[in-house]
């Protein structure tokens, strides 16, 4: 349940065996919507974690780390390893900066090392110069994490799983001290093992379940982001010495190529599951700690996009990864908050443990396909290829998002793979995504929806029902 | 892959770029060639179906496609060869061989070559983004011209409950289309004290259909889960700074930003061009000629016309100074004479002149005045303008005579 | 006796012009500059026109909507009906600028006529060449 980053890893892990039937549920018009879409996109090196006080996370974060090398081949979802700079501006900091040094050691993650400030500057030469020492964590990355999410996705229904959208889980039916299904709204699934990856709504879709004893709660984060093309940016990950409750603000590069400044970390309310928006305060705040970590930062009123996520935030701080006796067949993935990018392939592959330790015989399946195909970026490859590309679709000659430089091509291939929003073609292609967000290219993309798969042009939504972006034809 | 050469590429086939690519010809230019990104020439215009346009140029009051045919019989009559579908993906420049640029289109890659180029690529929308709107993302925002584009290009209605932000023209005129097509304008939202359009707009957009006018007022927040469902505006001082206490909730399903444009650059910063902060557009020459000697810009990427006349008018300008250049006569004195910004005025364009023929020059008032004098400092001459706005273009033809007396810097001011 | 005031649109002076009327006679015109002023002051405070532009709905062409003015000022209060009359009509592509798409439109001597010409097409497919 939820084809968020975890839910749909764990769903293509359970492809791989044969005794699996996988259904995704979705209660969104797409994957990743919730806050896979609206996080970081950073794959940490594992050292922030204690072993002792989260292991879960400590342990599942450092094997996702190396685990994302091949799932990033095996999907052709770049990762670029561009490394995190943990910066110390007083004393205080630098005691932080030797802690995280031994966590990290304890929990085996390797090239950590303590940094002077010249090679600090030599790394990052965008680096504030109030800083009195670094951190150096060389295996830290970054990705796209709805790209990761869609990959995943698309992986996972290529081996056979079946996603419902649109499709939103009310209450898990247990009988007898065992899973039987799912109540939806859109009616009764049967079901005999239900994974719980729902993030936000995680503690209430457990309750159905009859598992009460954690909460989550909304934790919200605001961001900028910046056009490729800006002035002052950086080139690795930088991090303020981290507090308790949260890694704090970051700079960090994109594997686009933006530059995404962000998030605060606002406590939300139990009923406010839904509070995606973007507040002066809340951007004032990641604005100020931002400027603090870099030499210089863009005009704030350059940023291209402000937006929000919301992390799930479990009450005990720890992932809940785990699978039940009573109910039998119910397992929580719940509990997402950071470093659950990172984690998801290490949890997908602790629930099969979990579902093994449970006596549950699994065969893997001969013909499982770890690749998934994908069509060129157009914008990426050499010119060469650009024309040989169009010699063989013209529509690679058509340039819809003249911003991002995106093809009627890709857009057309998004479509076949069930794209029917504006966003979701804008997460596949990055339609959309860049300076002018979507004024040149809106109209041209719906024609194209509209045109491909024969919806009304007038009944074209941004991102699900509820969200169409006219009024109508015009009389 | 392919290669070719022309005398002169032309990027961008709006109203500027048409206009210079045909004047090449009329002045004797051999092969021009007019690269166009979308499957028809006119840029903005053909969906620009209200009159103002050719006023000058025509002594006529034609609507944007209109004018757009008239242009565009101009081009085909003149021979110029036009590539419409046609992407430009990179500007590349050599001071011994002149431009290259890199052409995308369903005929494949082709590297077109020339001497000489002109820019005319105009401008992008500012959006709500980098108006500091914060808030929800639902659909229903739309900057001006794609709901301009939504509406009279597909005609789609983008909205039934609109307020619009910004008073600029673009926004009064897309008020009143909105309102004849049966759309309920509730408020347009202007953050400074006095309206950005024509006072001829605001009779004829937002008074004949009873459209309030909130000056001093912004659009702080944008709430809405799938679609816009409401915004939060309040009240402004002096400095722009929202007074705390005035906020109030407006009930709408549309949100249309019409936040002023800004000039897409974005190839000729890559190629080296120097751009000017206070246009956003490139630093020209009194031949329209950029930083790199035979790349020259004109329309709305140069600067953001008001009268379509003068974005044809530098289109002009641009061919008469390419015909030189491909004749080896455009004199270029040692040192060139700056034309500055001064008292209350935004900028001036071209940034650069000799003093060595008559310059048209292009300025606005940072402020309006009812009546004032533009003071061309340095030479003590002063000449009276009358209802001087920041939304309407001043142009000033400044003779030889006066221009060969300036030593380095003509400032332009504005007194009483 | 009532007054208004209203600024003129002929020419870029736009002169603040005062009109006293009573009983919707024009009984008194001020602040005009030329005689263009003073016909546009009393006609706009007697029988305001306006130039209508809007779109009619085409078939077959490239693009589903065209562009349409009136040839000259219509009575302002009669722009919603005109609007309404020409909701109605569907025209079908290949479309000229200058086509005529009603003549003396609700007789008030303006046709309304065609200002963006619409190539013909065999599918809707505005977006791409």
């Amino acid at each position: 349940m939820g084809a968020g980053i975890v839910g749909s890893a764990v769903a293509r892990e359970l492809t791989k065996y044969e005794e699996f039937d996988v259904r995704i549920l979705e209660k969104e018009s797409d994957v990743g919507w919730g806050t896979s879409k609206a996080n970081t996109g950073i794959v940490h090196a594992g050292y922030d974690d204690d072993p002792e006080k989260y292991p879960l996370r400590s342990r599942l974060c450092s094997m996702g780390n190396e685990l994302w090398h091949e799932l990033s081949r095996e999907l052709q979802v770049p990762v670029e390893w561009c490394g995190a700079l943990v910066l110390a501006f007083n004393e205080n900091d630098r005691r932080t900066l030797r802690e995280l040094l031994s966590r990290g050691r304890a929990n085996n993650i390797p090239g950590l090392e303590l940094v002077g400030k010249g090679f600090c500057s030599e790394l990052e030469r965008n680096v504030s110069e109030d800083i009195v020492e670094g951190f150096w964590a060389p295996t830290s990355g970054i990705i796209s994490p709805y790209e990761a999410t869609i990959a995943l996705t698309e992986s996972a229904v290529d081996n056979g799983a079946l996603i419902h959208l649109e499709t939103l889980a009310r209450q898990i039916v247990v009988k007898a001290g065992k899973v039987v299904g799912v109540e939806t709204d859109m009616g009764f699934l049967e079901a005999d093992f239900i994974i719980n990856a729902s993030g936000i709504f995680g503690d209430h879709l457990s309750r159905t379940a009859g598992i009460s004893d954690f909460s989550i709660r909304p934790r919200r984060g605001e961001y900028f982001l910046f056009d490729k093309d800006v002035a002052f940016k950086v080139h690795t990950t930088l991090f303020p010495t981290p507090q308790p409750a949260t890694k704090g603000v970051v700079v960090t590069p994109t594997t686009e190529g933006n530059l995404l400044i962000g998030p605060n970390a606002k406590d939300m309310g139990e009923d406010e599951r839904d509070a995606t928006m973007t507040t002066r305060n809340g951007l004032d705040e990641v604005w100020e700690e931002a400027s603090r970590l870099v030499a210089r930062l863009p005009p704030r009123n350059t940023a291209m996009r402000t937006f929000a996520g919301l992390r799930p935030e479990p009450n005990h701080g720890d992932f809940i990864v785990k699978a039940y006796d009573n109910p039998f067949g119910f397992v929580n993935c719940v509990g997402m908050r950071s470093p659950g990018l990172t984690s998801a392939p290490a949890i997908a592959k602790e629930v099969i443990s979990l579902l093994k330790e449970h006596d549950i015989r699994l065969t893997m399946r001969r013909n499982w396909n770890a690749s998934r195909e994908v069509t060129p970026k157009f914008r990426t490859v050499p010119l060469y290829e650009m024309d040989e590309l169009i010699s063989s679709d013209v529509r690679y000659g058509n340039i819809v998002c003249t911003c991002e430089m995106v093809t009627e091509a890709e857009i057309r291939e998004a479509i076949k793979r069930g794209a029917r929003t504006f966003d979701s073609i804008k997460f596949r292609t990055r339609a959309g995504m860049g300076r002018c967000q979507g004024s040149f290219c809106l109209a041209k993309v719906m024609a194209l929806l509209s045109r491909e798969t024969g919806e009304p042009i007038e009944a074209i939504n941004m991102k699900g029902k509820g969200s169409n972006i006219v009024q109508g034809p015009m009389r | 892959m392919k290669r070719r050469s022309a005398d002169v590429i032309v990027i961008g086939g709006g109203p500027s770029g048409m206009a210079a690519a045909y004047s090449c010809r009329e002045e004797g230019v051999g092969a021009v060639l007019l690269i166009e990104r979308e499957g028809m020439l006119g840029g903005i215009l053909p969906q620009c179906i209200h009159p103002g346009f050719g006023l000058l140029e025509m002594n006529e009051d034609l609507t944007g496609p209109e004018f757009a045919d008239r242009l565009e019989k101009r081009v085909r009559d003149l021979g110029v060869e036009v590539l419409l579908g046609s992407f430009t993906a990179k500007l590349s420049y050599d001071i011994g061989h002149g431009t290259s640029v890199e052409c995308i289109s369903q005929r494949g890659i082709e590297v077109i070559e020339a001497p000489c180029l002109i820019y005319s690529t105009g401008c992008r929308e500012r959006h709500a983004f980098e108006i500091g709107i914060v808030g929800d993302r639902p659909s229903g925002v739309l900057t001006a011209g794609t709901a301009q584009s939504l509406m009279d290009l597909h005609g789609l209605l983008p909205g039934k409950e609109i307020v619009v932000v910004g008073s600029g023209d673009i926004g009064l005129i897309m008020s009143r289309r909105f309102a004849i097509e049966g759309a309920h304008v509730k408020a347009v939202v202007e953050i400074l004290p006095y309206p950005g359009g024509l006072t001829r707009n605001i009779a004829q957009c937002l008074e004949d259909f009873e459209i309030p006018l909130l000056l001093s007022h912004a659009v702080l927040e944008i709430r809405g889960k799938g679609r816009v469902e409401s915004v939060v505006i309040c009240k402004v001082d002096e400095m722009q700074v929202p007074i705390s206490g005035t906020e109030r909730e407006i009930k709408c399903d549309t949100v249309v930003i019409a936040a002023g444009l800004v000039p897409e650059v974005g190839l000729l910063e890559k190629a080296g061009v120097r751009i000017e902060p206070e246009t956003g557009g490139p630093m020209v020459n009194e031949f329209l000629e950029t930083s790199l000697p035979g790349v020259f810009a004109c329309g709305n990427v140069l600067v953001v016309n008001d009268l379509v006349d003068h974005a044809v008018e530098q289109g002009k300008l641009c061919a008469k100074s390419v015909k030189s250049f491909i004749d080896g006569l455009l004199q270029r004195p040692t040192t060139w004479k700056k034309s500055i910004p001064g008292k209350d005025i935004r900028y001036v364009v071209p940034h650069l002149f000799s003093g060595e023929r008559d310059n048209i020059f292009y300025t606005r008032v940072r402020t309006p005045k009812a009546k004032c004098g533009l003071l061309l400092k340095e030479l003590s001459k002063e000449i009276c303008i009358i209802g001087a706005k920041p939304s309407e273009m001043i142009r000033l033809n400044i003779k030889k005579d006066l221009l060969s007396e300036v030593k380095d810097n003509l400032t332009f001011e504005v007194h009483g | 006796m009532t007054k208004r005031s209203l600024t003129c649109i002929i020419c870029p002076l736009g002169c603040k012009i005062e009109v006293e009327l009573s009983d919707g006679k024009v009984f008194n015109i001020e602040g005009n500059a030329c005689d263009r002023g003073l016909s546009y002051a009393k006609e706009e405070c007697t029988s305001p026109k306006r130039v209508l532009t809007t779109l009619v709905r085409v078939k077959g062409g490239l693009l589903p909507v065209t562009s349409v003015k009136t040839t000259k000022p219509i009575p302002k209060a009669l722009i919603f009906t005109v609007q309404k009359e020409l909701s109605s009509i569907v025209l079908e592509a290949p479309l000229d600028i200058g086509n005529v798409v009603m003549r003396n439109i609700l007789d008030t001597g303006a046709d309304v006529v065609v200002t963006r010409s619409i190539k013909k097409v065999q599918n809707y497919g505005f977006v791409l060449p």
